[in-house]
């Protein structure tokens, strides 16, 4: 079969099973837009950013294991899409993104829309490709979905200058069915000997953690986890990235670990004397003060990319693999090792938990007149009987969600962890609806976050991808405020927008509906009527108490030990901002 | 401590600025870098030498062997080694300095290679500790200028740096 560039192209995206690549046209890929207009099967999605088109594919990765696909065109095509890319490299997603480039002939003369993207997003990429004969098509996107999602996943972009795509220059068509690469073998099952070794210090542990995160999510490790912590009778603790890798309602679930995670979970880290690290990379965020944590425990990590293992906190027990094969080879050994958790310590490891548990760390006000943020939520939760996909923005409103909405499964909770990016929500909520039409899809964002992608609420008409906006409407940049309050004596620089849109109408501008919620008693109906409108985008605009912060939290350079707690019980919640 | 590390990574465009990109990104410092082309056509060699305490070269060494086009490194400092850098110097000469330049050039198994009435240009191989004795053997207004390569090593013994 003899085929242009533009169309290998395309039938490329067929081969590897693309469903959705999410895109915006342009100069540079032309050819590309009409091989795709000369076909059905891979559908594209036109944004109307290319930041909104990289978060939907990302979110799409996310919410179903495959690879996120984006096409842009050269210069500032791709240099909008830079933000979208970083965000998915810090979270290690598996994405696929194709630019446009000039012409060969004319690289490096400052041709029109031309930038050196290569370069650009050298380091937010897992790896990158300059296409520079048509011939080499095919074998580079083979290359490109295999690197995106294998290994530690993470986006690979292909970079194809115009000529390469010119519908007069056919060659033979063949896409790979392997491709090797003698500089990549990722590792996949763990060292016999480690694995043997970090299972009897688990079997002695006097006061055992397990620490999961993103990896088991990325690697398909939920179950095994989960079978492995159940049959140790361990308690287990979820990075942000990592929750819905264990059920969050089951009683060995302590909550998110770190700068906002529940006291009982770093407590049990700061007093520890076994740690099993599992997908984690033991980020600044989970960690706090690096010389105070977990002075108590031997640390056991599981990782697939070793430049994780040691990286910030040494470990002295490093396992590199696969979350999944490493955890089952961990589940035999238990079942057959002679050693037995010891029921005393653990006993007596619980009761100290169940002490820090009852400072109920997540209490806030319940009776307030105004709305709490975290009603909110859990209002949320009820009425989607906890089953939702929810996506975020950055900000307090993440921090809510995270810990109020309680996942027990896998690639549900989808939000920019690594690099915080605000305006993921809306057009993450898009792909992720797009790849699951009939499930209920919410997108948890604030007043200055969604403005960010505000523009995807257009995408979502013309591709009828019916989501939920959550916005907790603070009136405030509130993480930015709650850090100013803390630490500049409530100098609030900068952190208030003297105008906010009237959302409401800003929804009906784009063609969905919009509803205001000011009062608490009004929540409930309110999540009700959104999503019982099944064929609807609906804004839900929640005016939320501007006074709320998130607790516990633990202050830059503190240890785990070292939090802080909402207001004693008993003194008055709601207070004035000075 | 120093370390010098011996890297094979694929000969495509690019490769050696993801290599110097992650050094700059990741804060490490690069003390001399040298790349060519090896015997197979699709392979580039590169010596790296840089500082560092034991974590962070084991950083370095796994974020090195994270790029996809790295193949192959080792770090030469955790085994017996030999290494060696090329110096081209460039020296003034009067009259009177003149032997004395031949002799120390003699002594640190230099080359004269160049000659003029008053100026000599030294070829010198070895150790960087060795080209750096040579250099301090003269006062600074008598070097015109210096061309050091960088080291380049090798490991001892018959195992070497393959695929
Ligand atoms: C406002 C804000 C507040 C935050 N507060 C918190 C907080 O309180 N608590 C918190 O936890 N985070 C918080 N974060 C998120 C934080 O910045 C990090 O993104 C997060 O902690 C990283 O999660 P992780 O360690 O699970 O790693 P991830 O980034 O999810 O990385 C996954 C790790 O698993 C490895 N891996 C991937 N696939 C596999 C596989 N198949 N097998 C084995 N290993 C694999 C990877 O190599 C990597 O090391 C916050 C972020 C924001 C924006
Ligand atoms: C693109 C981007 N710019 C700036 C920031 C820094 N930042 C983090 S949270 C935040 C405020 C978010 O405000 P809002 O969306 O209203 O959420 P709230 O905290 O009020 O819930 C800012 C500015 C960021 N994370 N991303
Ligand atoms: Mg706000």
């Amino acid at each position: 079969m003899e085929l242009s560039g533009g169309h290998i192209l395309v039938q490329c995206l067929k081969d590897e099973g693309v469903e959705f690549i999410f895109g915006y046209p342009g100069g540079s890929v032309l050819h590309i837009y009409d091989a795709i207009f000369q076909q059905d099967d891979v559908k594209h999605i036109l944004v109307r950013h290319e930041q909104g088109a990289t978060h939907s594919a990302d979110a799409y990765a996310r919410a179903t294991g495959k690879t996120g696909v984006v096409l842009v065109t050269s210069g500032p095509g791709a240099t909008n899409a830079v933000t979208g890319i970083a965000t998915a490299y810090m979270d290690s997603i598996p994405m696929v993104i194709i630019s446009g480039q000039v012409p060969s002939p004319v690289i490096g003369s400052d041709a029109f829309q031309e930038v050196d993207t290569v370069g650009i997003t050298r380091p937010c990429v897992k790896h990158n490709f300059l296409v520079k004969d048509v011939n080499d098509i095919a074998e580079t996107m083979k290359k490109a979905f295999y690197l995106a999602s294998t290994g530690r996943p993470g986006p690979v972009l292909v970079d194809i200058p115009k000529d390469i795509t010119d519908p007069n220059i056919k060659v033979p068509y063949k896409y790979p069915k392997k491709v090797h690469m003698r500089s990549y073998n990722p590792v996949v099952v763990g060292h016999k000997g480690q694995i043997k070794r970090a299972v009897e210090v688990m079997l002695s542990a006097q006061r055992p953690v397990i620490y999961s995160g993103g990896g088991v999510i990325l690697g398909e490790g939920h179950k095994e986890l989960t079978e492995l912590t159940q049959m140790l009778g361990f308690p287990i603790t979820n990075t942000l990235m990592g929750l819905g890798g264990y059920p969050a309602t089951d009683k060995q679930f302590l909550g998110m670990l770190g700068m906002h995670g529940t006291y009982e979970a770093n407590m049990a880290m700061h007093e520890s004397d076994v740690i099993l690290a599992v997908g984690a990379r033991f980020d600044d965020r989970v960690t706090g003060k690096l010389a105070e944590f977990c002075p108590y425990a031997k640390i056991i990590h599981i990782d697939v990319d070793p430049s994780s293992i040691s990286k910030t906190v040494r470990v002295d027990i490093p396992i590199v693999g696969e979350v999944k094969p490493v955890l089952e080879q961990m589940i035999e050994l238990v079942k057959e090792s002679k050693l037995k958790p010891s029921k005393p310590a653990l006993e007596a490891w619980w009761q100290l938990i169940e002490s820090w548990r009852e400072v109920k760390c997540l209490e806030y006000d319940r009776g307030s007149l105004i709305i709490k943020p975290q009603f909110v939520i859990e209002q949320l939760y009820e009425v989607t009987n906890g089953d939702a996909y929810i996506t975020s923005d950055v900000g307090q409103h993440q921090m809510y969600a995270a810990q109020y909405y309680h996942f027990d499964k896998p690639r549900r909770w989808i939000n920019s962890g690594g690099l915080g990016t605000m305006g993921f929500g809306l057009p993450a909520a898009i792909g992720v609806k797009l790849a699951f039409p009939d499930a209920d899809v919410a997108c948890v964002t604030g007043e200055a976050s969604i403005q960010m992608c505000i523009q995807e609420l257009s995408t979502a008409l013309q591709y009828n991808t019916p989501v939920k906006i959550i916005n907790l409407n603070n009136r405030y940049m509130g993480m930015v405020r709650q850090w100013q309050e803390f630490s500049y004596q409530s100098r609030y620089s900068q952190s208030y927008m003297d105008t906010i849109p009237e959302f409401v109408k800003l929804a009906e501008a784009y063609g969905h509906v919009g509803i205001r919620v000011e009062k608490p008693a009004d929540v409930r109906p309110a999540l009700e009527e959104a999503f019982a409108l099944k064929d609807r985008t609906v804004f839900l605009d929640f005016i939320t108490d501007r006074t709320e912060n998130v607790y516990p939290m633990i202050e830059a350079g503190k240890g785990h030990h070292d939090m802080k707690l909402r207001v004693a019980p008993g003194t008055p919640l709601n207070r004035e901002l000075s | 401590m120093r370390h010098i590390i011996s890297i094979l990574i694929e000969n495509e465009s690019g490769a050696l600025s993801r290599v110097s990109g992650l050094f700059s990104a990741r804060g490490y410092n690069i003390e001399s870098l040298t790349v060519a082309p090896t015997e197979d056509t699709s392979l580039s060699r590169m010596t790296l030498v840089t500082r560092g305490n034991d974590e962070v070269i084991e950083q370095i060494t796994k974020q090195l062997n994270k790029l996809i086009d790295v193949v192959k490194l080792i770090d030469l400092a955790d085994a017996p080694h030999i290494e060696r850098e090329l110096m081209l110097v460039k020296i003034k000469t009067t009259h009177d300095s003149r032997e004395e330049v031949k002799r120390m050039t003699d002594i640190f198994r230099g080359k004269i290679i160049d000659a003029t009435a008053s100026s000599f240009v030294v070829e010198m191989t070895g150790h960087s500790s060795k080209l750096d004795a040579f250099i301090h053997g003269f006062d600074e207004g008598s070097i015109i200028e210096v061309v050091r390569s960088g080291p380049t090593g090798i490991s001892r013994g018959e195992k070497g740096l393959h695929l």
